[in-house]
């Protein structure tokens, strides 16, 4: 192989440990870590810590709800050291198509593997809701060149990249609720054709619809370009599990999770407010245990995405009740292992 | 058209300042419209204005014009005698016509009345919303005739965001999803395929990114200019 930085991953379009786990076939597991909204490195070794061997990979989100926290790549970095390989997420929210290439090439450098390309959330529902957004990219056109620049050794310009390049495991986000449904599989086709890698869901919660989503999937072949993982999130509260039913758009949470919350704590004293959050909480964790279950069931699911924000602790207690611990080592890869092509 | 709409009479009133003759400029195009910055409410704001000084302690002396349009100099070349007269213009015309007074009586206070808003039209009566952004490089004919750039809140080319929801955007229930109604166009037409293929990214040098833009018709010119 006469390109250096290809011989290096062996074959592996990154050689990222979530491309590996998935390229072995075993059914991965990521985790989010959400940075905190100040300088504090050790919020993220502390997450990480907990997130670390409960999953193959944890997405870093990237200002998050557009509110000003600490940068994915930095607290990817901070991730990396305590042993937690980061999925580093990237909004075209911000940045334009040079701040987002200098951020990856830089990132790279870094050491990181994963980029999840996204759109970003409006800054209207932020902390800075009079800024001004960027979006020259879309989320298509940003998988479109990271692939670029791993594929084609080029900058979005067209001008070769004099040099390693960086190579990421592409990610790009679903929402299988979103509208209109019927089209959500096409888009989903055009990430793929873009370049994606992989994928994560939106949470799921209604896994008919999903079910009925992916079928759609599978009909275009999608199942078989790219690895979907299932958004799956342990529920806190029936406050939490209400208004995720009624005021978040692009969720589709059915009523027996919201009974099932509520139902949790019968029994015990309105006063024993302890006691009522750790029923809350154990029923969370039961329901996504099986949602992950459900998930693994459905053809063309190749993992599982565990979405527990500031609940980091969830994480392991669903990988195990579902199964799915310890996480599956995958050795890293050397100039002896025989080049799998994709 | 050009949609405005006026200013607070509060920061009307800081931008007067101390000037005590003032000219209430309208512009009888897009702004009369709109019902933002045409005669009648030049002559509102102008009374409105006077009342408001007058309960301050400080009446000013409050006139008003208007002239068909602000953005051309045949049309703001014949009120210099008014404009000379006044202290402070407050134009009522559009950012453009704000400018072109500015720019023809450079030694004269031009403030603006209006904030301009958008190119838009009205979708109903006393409803006007946006339309176009003037990118400076048309996409209406693979979009359905429905612009993403103006109308989707992430000016996505390859949408819709996840926060597409029963027809409307994330930002809010009074904004349709624009990529919800270019799907709806086209599936209706049949002619979904167009938007199956990735738009690529857009050159935006043609927008506002490229700097000020300038349109030069060689055909069009007067030739004495033209030489220059």
């Amino acid at each position: 192989m006469s390109n250096p930085s290809l011989a290096s991953t062996n074959g592996f379009k990154s050689g990222s440990r979530l491309e590996r786990v998935l390229r072995a076939g075993h059914f991965a597991v990521t985790g989010e870590l959400g940075p905190p909204q100040n300088a504090d490195p050790e919020v993220i070794r502390k997450k990480a810590r907990l997130l670390a061997g409960a999953c193959d990979a944890a997405n870093i989100t990237d200002n998050q709800t557009a509110i000003v926290r600490m940068s994915s790549i930095g607290a990817g970095i901070l991730a990396l050291q305590e042993g937690l390989e980061p999925v580093i997420q990237m909004t075209c929210r911000d940045r334009n198509r040079l701040a987002m290439q200098s951020d990856i090439l830089g990132a790279y450098a870094l050491g990181l593997r994963n980029l999840l390309c996204l759109t970003g959330d409006h800054q209207s529902f932020g902390n800075h809701p009079t800024a001004k957004n960027v979006h020259d990219l879309d989320s298509v056109q940003l998988i479109q060149m990271v692939a670029g620049l791993r594929d084609q050794h080029a900058f979005q310009c067209g001008d070769a990249i004099k040099g390693p390049e960086p190579r990421f495991f592409i990610g790009a986000a679903a929402n299988p609720f979103g509208d209109p449904f019927e089209w959500r599989p096409i888009r989903l086709g055009k990430k793929v054709k873009a370049g994606a890698d992989f994928v994560q869901t939106q949470l799921i919660y209604n896994v008919e619809r999903f079910a009925a989503f992916m079928e759609r999937v599978r009909k275009l072949g999608l199942h078989k370009q790219v690895y979907i993982l299932a958004g799956v999130g342990p529920l806190k509260s029936p406050g939490m599990a209400k208004y995720m039913r009624d005021e978040v758009p692009g969720l589709d949470v059915p009523n027996q999770f919201v009974d099932r919350m509520a139902a949790a704590a019968e029994g015990i004293d309105k006063e024993d407010k302890k006691g009522r959050n750790e029923a809350f909480r154990r029923e969370g964790i039961q329901i996504a245990i099986e949602l992950v279950q459900q998930m693994r069931q459905i053809e063309g699911v190749s993992g599982v995405h565990i979405m527990a924000i500031e609940w980091e602790e969830a994480v392991r207690p669903i990988v195990e009740g579902a199964g799915l611990f310890p996480r599956p080592e995958v050795t890293a890869p050397t100039a002896a292992e025989p080049a799998v092509q994709s | 058209m050009i949609v405005a709409e006026q200013k607070p009479l509060d920061e009307i009133k800081g931008l007067v300042g101390d000037a005590r003759k003032v000219l209430v400029v309208g512009c009888g195009t897009c702004v009369t419209v709109c019902f933002a910055g045409g005669d009648k409410e030049a002559g509102i704001l102008a009374s409105s204005l006077r009342m408001a000084t007058r309960i301050d302690g400080t009446p000013k002396d409050v006139t008003h014009l208007t002239v068909q349009r602000q953005c051309e100099w045949e049309y703001i070349d014949p009120i210099g005698d008014s404009i000379r007269q006044a202290d402070i213009v407050l134009s009522i015309g559009c950012g453009i016509g704000v400018q072109a007074i500015a720019e023809r009586y450079p030694d004269k206070v031009v403030v603006p009345g209006l904030n301009t808003t958008f190119l838009g039209q009205p979708s109903e009566q006393g409803v006007w919303e946006e339309r176009c952004a003037a990118c400076g490089s048309c996409i209406l004919g693979v979009t359905g005739g429905i612009c993403p750039v103006a109308r989707c809140a992430k000016q996505l080319l390859n949408g819709p965001c996840g926060g597409s929801q029963d027809g409307v955007c994330e930002i809010g229930k009074e904004t349709p999803c624009a990529w919800q109604l270019i799907y709806d166009r086209l599936s209706a037409q049949g002619r979904l395929q167009l938007i199956e293929e990735i738009l690529p990214p857009k050159d935006w040098s043609t927008s506002r990114d490229g700097g000020p833009r300038r349109i030069t018709r060689q055909d069009l010119r007067l030739a004495a200019e033209a030489a220059e």
